[in-house]
């Protein structure tokens, strides 16, 4: 070795979890530089020169950190508001907000925000409101007017495409009144808007009155560090922001954050494309690719082809919706679509795609047969997000064009009961998120949360694929489970492999960056059904150690 | 739909444009403001990305705002339309009409319901152009077709644009088509886009409504030919709803029609329509013709006599 300012650090564990198949298993682990210099027995590492041992994970179990590949910063922000979820989930201080299991609770919990509260004019926001929890009943601002009646009150949905708000924040948007005619925004008998808001323009009205700042929302300084915090607490060491407009002063704000010394996430943020021409896009992300540091990735474009399932706007094949509802929405035209991959592809920029239904992942793969006649392109790794619906032609398909999958493994968790009942009918709810059908057909495998939709958590999210259990218990789709190990193996090389990043990240092994998720317990000791919770201590990032306690 | 959406005095009046890529959107915008003579048309696009306004147009631009030759404006919108529409409110001197171009993939119907929600503007009508070469095959065709039968199906005024370059018989059969499947649209044709603006805003530069300067029968466009207006005249009484009614029937052959009526209860009121889109308002005092209401039509249409006739009222001669 060359001069070295900095010690080697070897570091003793219970367990080392390589993901390094030609050398899975060690006891040691020395680090150097924010680099691994390797994984063995403490005779072995000490080949390399000088070093100190760090007993303090002795009793730990040492894994690649995890790579979150879809997720949003976003998440960070969102927790100046009001947890208002049916499901328990930690903030980044790592409190746990126990679930709210009646609307009742949910009020509660923002009156308790309102008491908070100084002045008369400050609005109370909640989010991640999920009313598909709470029976049929549809609430209405009379609701939320118990909460108050002086300030603007307003919830965002789970899903981040609905708001609930009160008669206040009706009021100062301009909304309470009679004769608007607009499918997002519904009316009572009394002729005026019932305070549920559907759609982004819909709330785009109130969400200035109700606290929900764009800007903010966009991921500013706090709740970039936020997000991080949530990042160690899960055990993650890089994790995308997947659809993000990266405007300049956004890019620089991002920068000098992630550089921080004390920063302890990479952050892959992906340019959104939207409202622009295919060509502009790729010059951007061009320019972009020149500002990439360690620690915040630039470069890669997001585009979205259609909605959701249970906002009934994803593009479903026929014989479409189970409950009979219209098709959904398309974002992208399929020129549009074709010309951004064949600019992507002749400048090798990956592209990712964000496709719900089943219509939308033929769209994607057709045009990408096409693109691909044109710019044939040896190792594109263009990345199909979500694709929940693919069946598996479609995943033959994907292998034949060289596309990997990272797939909302979890959604069977949170929506799996209405998938059967309402959106796609038990066959099909069967199928969707079908991990096993993308192994076994070739395709490249990533799962993952999509925070803030659904909590961060790789560890959970490879729960959800191992087991497919809803939250009311039932399995959905057994044979589309996948092992431990493959989940795993999902969450660390699989998700790099998708942001090619493999050879840098994934796998405790010579050379790459220190990255580790320091848990607990051996999560391949353990049943499947008890990966959820291995207890995750902190994390090691770039070789710096972040305990989850201290964060 | 009809009758639905009401005008406020000071709401600016908006007209969505619709339709698939390369229809002849951004041509029809283009066409419209170089026929703006003064009155302050706004615009707002989607993108900048392929220049939406002819680079003579230009005075200048200032990051996603276009200062157009005559009072003239264009923004982009990104994806944020509410946003734009709220930013125009405070835009000095206030523009008298308001284009939204919406994109290719987006339903025009959706946009409208958009500028529902904000109280300064008023929804005039949503145009969806359709190219005449292709969009009976893109009706039928994988992944749009929906969404092109769903664009087509909120327009007031489907515009067939490109009408040079098919063959006749595919002409007569596409507007077949388009009668048939979208009857809540007038449908007209066009090539190059070339839309009269007359057909789209009451107001002319001065802020007049244009009819106090129509004095013929019936007066052929001097730019448009192809379109005409006419004046119909009613004596006091008459039921606006009544007579809204029959102008917006498919039957009228009437693209759009505006006038004031002096109702039996003494009050006098504004009736519009635009296609099958009709509305019927109180009209405040001082309007200019009361008793009068303009027709616009294509010529082929042998339209005011045979509406005066339905409607009791006397084509205007002076």
């Amino acid at each position: 070795m060359q001069v070295q300012e900095e010690k080697i650090t070897i570091y003793r564990a219970r367990r080392i979890l390589t993901m390094n198949a030609s050398n899975p298993i060690a006891e040691y682990v020395a680090v150097h530089g924010g680099r691994f210099l390797g994984a063995g027995s403490l005779e072995e590492l000490s080949g390399w020169g000088e070093f100190q041992l760090d007993e303090r994970f002795a009793d730990k179990v040492l894994a690649p950190g995890f790579v979150e590949g879809h997720s949003h910063t976003m998440e960070g922000a969102l927790w100046r508001y009001v947890y208002c979820g049916f499901f328990d989930r930690v903030d980044p201080d790592g409190n746990a907000w126990p679930g709210l299991k009646t609307v009742q609770d949910v009020l509660a919990r923002l009156a308790a925000r309102d008491r908070e509260l100084k002045d008369d004019q400050s609005p109370v926001s909640g989010w991640a409101f999920d009313p598909i929890h709470y029976g049929d009943e549809r609430l209405s601002r009379a609701d939320f007017d118990t909460v108050s009646r002086v300030r603007p009150v307003g919830v965002l949905h789970a899903s981040g495409h609905l708001m609930n708000v009160n008669t206040k924040a009706l009021e100062t948007a301009g909304l309470l009144r009679p004769g608007i005619n607009h499918s997002g925004v519904p009316v009572g008998d009394d002729g005026l808007p019932t305070g549920e808001l559907r759609g982004p323009d819909a709330m785009m009205l109130v969400n200035s009155h109700v606290g929900f700042d764009r800007a903010l929302l966009a991921g500013d300084e706090h709740g970039l560090r936020q997000f991080a915090r949530l990042c160690v607490r899960t055990g993650t060491t890089t994790a995308t922001d997947l659809a993000n407009p990266l405007p300049p002063e956004t890019v620089g704000t991002m920068l000098r954050v992630t550089g921080e010394k004390d920063f302890p996430t990479r952050i892959v943020s992906l340019k959104r494309f939207a409202a622009m021409k295919p060509a502009e896009v790729i010059d951007d992300v061009l320019e972009l690719r020149e500002q990439s540091s360690n620690q915040l990735r630039l470069g890669m474009v997001k585009v979205v082809l259609d909605g959701s399932m249970q906002g009934f706007t994803a593009r479903l094949r026929q014989p479409g919706y189970f409950n009979g509802a219209p098709n959904g929405l398309w974002y992208v035209s399929p020129e549009q679509l074709q010309e951004l991959y064949e600019l992507a592809l002749l400048h090798d920029v990956q592209v990712h795609i964000h496709n719900n239904g089943d219509e939308a992942t033929d769209l994607a793969l057709d045009m990408m047969e096409l693109a691909l006649r044109k710019h044939p392109h040896p190792d594109h790794r263009f990345t199909l997000q979500h694709t929940q619906l693919a069946d598996a032609a479609q995943y033959r398909r994907m292998r034949k064009l060289g596309f990997c999958a990272n797939v909302f493994a979890n959604h069977h968790y949170f929506w799996g009961d209405h998938h059967l009942t309402k959106t796609v009918g038990p066959e099909r709810a069967m199928r969707m998120n079908g991990c096993r059908t993308a192994l076994r057909e070739g395709v490249p495998l990533a799962i993952h949360s999509d925070a803030p939709v659904t909590p961060l958590g790789p560890l959970f999210t490879a729960w959800c694929a191992a087991n497919r259990w809803t939250k009311s218990g039932k399995t959905i789709g057994a044979d589309e489970r996948i092992s431990v190990a493959e989940a795993f193996y999902a969450i660390t090389l699989g998700a790099s492999y998708t942001l090619k990043m493999d050879g840098e990240i994934g796998s405790i092994e010579i050379g790459k960056r220190a990255d580790m998720a320091v848990l607990k317990d051996d999560p391949f000791e353990g049943r499947p059904e008890d990966l959820k919770d291995v207890g995750i201590w902190g994390v090691v990032q770039g070789g710096r150690v972040f305990a989850a306690e201290a964060i | 739909m009809n009758g639905a959406v009401r005008n406020t005095p000071s709401a600016m009046p908006v007209t969505v444009v619709g339709g698939y890529l390369g229809a002849g959107k951004t041509t029809l915008v283009n066409h419209l403001l170089r026929q703006a003579n003064g009155l302050r048309l706004a615009v707002l696009v989607n993108d900048f990305g392929d220049l939406p306004i002819d680079a003579e147009l230009i005075e200048s631009q200032d990051g996603n705002v276009i200062n157009i030759s005559g009072g003239c404006v264009c923004c982009s919108f990104g994806s944020d339309l509410i946003t734009a529409l709220m930013d125009l409110r405070n835009l000095e001197p206030r523009p008298d009409h308001l284009l939204i171009e919406a994109s290719g993939v987006a339903l025009p119907g959706a946009i409208a319901e958009s500028v529902s929600l904000i109280q300064d503007f008023s929804l005039d009508s949503i145009v969806v152009l359709a190219d005449a070469e292709t969009v009976y095959r893109r009706s039928r065709q994988r992944y749009f077709a929906d969404t092109i039968n769903r664009q087509l199906s909120c327009a007031d005024l489907i515009v067939l644009n490109k009408c040079d370059l098919p063959g006749r018989n595919d002409l007569s059969e596409t507007q077949a088509w388009l009668r048939n499947d979208f009857p809540d649209a007038a449908c007209l044709r066009t090539q190059r886009a070339e839309l009269p603006l007359r057909l789209l805003t009451d107001k002319d530069a001065s802020g007049i409504v244009a009819e106090t300067r129509v004095n013929a029968r019936t007066s052929p466009f001097s730019d448009h030919p192809g379109y005409v207006t006419s004046v119909l005249e009613f004596p006091k009484g008459r039921d606006p709803n009544a007579i809204a009614e029959v102008l917006a029937h498919e039957d009228s052959g009437l693209i759009r029609a505006k006038g004031y009526i002096e109702a039996a209860d003494g009050e006098v009121y504004t009736v519009q329509t635009v296609g099958r889109r009709s509305e019927v308002r109180r009209s405040h005092a001082g309007v200019g013709s009361v008793g009068q209401v303009v027709l616009i039509a294509p010529e082929w249409q042998v339209v005011p006599a045979k509406l005066a006739d339905v409607l009791g009222g006397r084509v205007h001669l002076d």
